[in-house]
């Protein structure tokens, strides 16, 4: 019986079909739990999720290689998924035509602040150039990140993570950070989430309301561009 | 919601081509963003089943994150070493973005609540 189990262990252990249901499962008993917590910040759905399967693969010895070999199904959606936000920021367009200079100045300056004050506080505190330099596109959405990483010289695997964090933790501060300094608006907070906190930030908006998420997408996508063309050259200038 | 899925994969291919002929260092799903926003506009309006599609996808969207997020697994060592600076720098710099985006966005809003 056990080595009928063992054996069977041998072969889903390396089918995508286990590690897809394990992220499904997972993600599912997180949101679980989040509802349980009242939605509280500290219970972030994305936290959990990870903490729970990175706990399973410790315990069974699994690589993450191998985890990833059935979850990339998973994250293959991340693609279709940042184009369909453009349905939503067609929906307020006239909000944000109305706004476009105040939005444009908010991003601008949001996205340098985000850049060089992660850079700066890590050099501060003595981290390594590579830590650094992964550090620099936190803020921007994983895909753009990780291919900006590696022209800036900081590693891409280590930048993906850290992006997924920044995400976690922005969503996790922001609503009190919010209440704290009185931004009440759904366009200004929605800028704000997209802006420092990509996608995670952005599916946090889009549970606020329609228009909170409409705005994280356009600052979400447009930190993207912009970050991914404006650290390479600032990367280059930074004293090394 | 095959048709909706079909146009979603399809802006995101335009979008890789795209790329790849200019060499910009944008990404493929971005550019894929951009270029069915501008149609959208051309159009005048969305297609229900694509609004219910984009719905569905976005309303999950924390789930994707969830494969990449699980890699930290593979930089334990390095997050040992330097863990400090990288909780200080990634919880100050984000909180700092988050509110000077807000900030800068209230001071100049012209039809906004606040």
């Amino acid at each position: 019986m056990t080595r009928e189990l063992a054996s069977i262990w041998v072969y889903l252990a390396t089918s995508p079909l286990l590690w897809l249901t394990v992220t499904l499962l997972a993600y599912q008993a997180a949101l679980w739990l989040y509802r349980r917590a009242r939605q509280s910040a500290l219970a972030n759905p994305v936290a959990v999720a990870v903490a729970l399967i990175i706990a399973l693969l410790l315990a069974t010895g699994t690589a993450y290689e191998t985890y990833f070999a059935g979850a990339q199904f998973v994250h293959f959606l991340l693609g279709p998924a940042t184009v369909a936000l453009a349905v939503p920021l067609y929906a307020q367009w006239p909000r944000l035509k109305r706004n476009a200079r105040a939005v444009l100045a908010a991003l601008f300056c949001g996205s340098l602040t985000a850049i060089v004050s992660a850079v700066a506080i890590a050099r501060l505190l003595g981290a390594s150039e590579a830590t650094q330099w992964s550090l620099a596109p936190k803020s921007v959405t994983t895909p753009i990140a990780m291919g900006i990483a590696e022209k800036i010289g900081g590693l891409p695997s280590l930048t993906a993570v850290l992006v997924v964090t920044t995400g976690i933790l922005g969503a996790m501060i922001a609503p009190a950070l919010f209440r704290r300094i009185g931004v009440r608006s759904e366009a200004g907070r929605g800028l704000a989430l997209g802006l420092a906190a990509h996608g995670i930030g952005t599916a946090r908006a889009f549970q606020s309301s329609e228009t909170t998420g409409a705005f994280a997408a356009l600052a979400m996508g447009l930190n993207g561009l912009l970050t991914a063309l404006v650290l390479p050259l600032l990367a280059g200038r930074l004293p090394g | 919601m095959l048709g909706a899925l079909t146009v979603l994969l399809l802006f995101q291919l335009a979008g890789e081509v795209l790329m790849q002929l200019l060499g910009w260092p944008v990404p493929g799903p971005v550019m894929g963003m951009a270029l069915l926003f501008v149609f959208l506009l051309l159009r005048g309006e969305a297609p229900a089943s694509l609004r219910q599609s984009a719905q569905g996808l976005l309303q999950h969207l924390s789930l994707l994150f969830v494969p990449a997020g699980a890699g930290v697994m593979l930089h334990f060592a390095r997050l040992g070493e330097e863990w400090l600076a990288i909780v200080l720098a990634l919880l100050v710099s984000t909180a700092l973005a988050l509110l000077v985006t807000a900030l800068v966005f209230r001071a100049l809003a012209t039809d906004d609540e606040n």
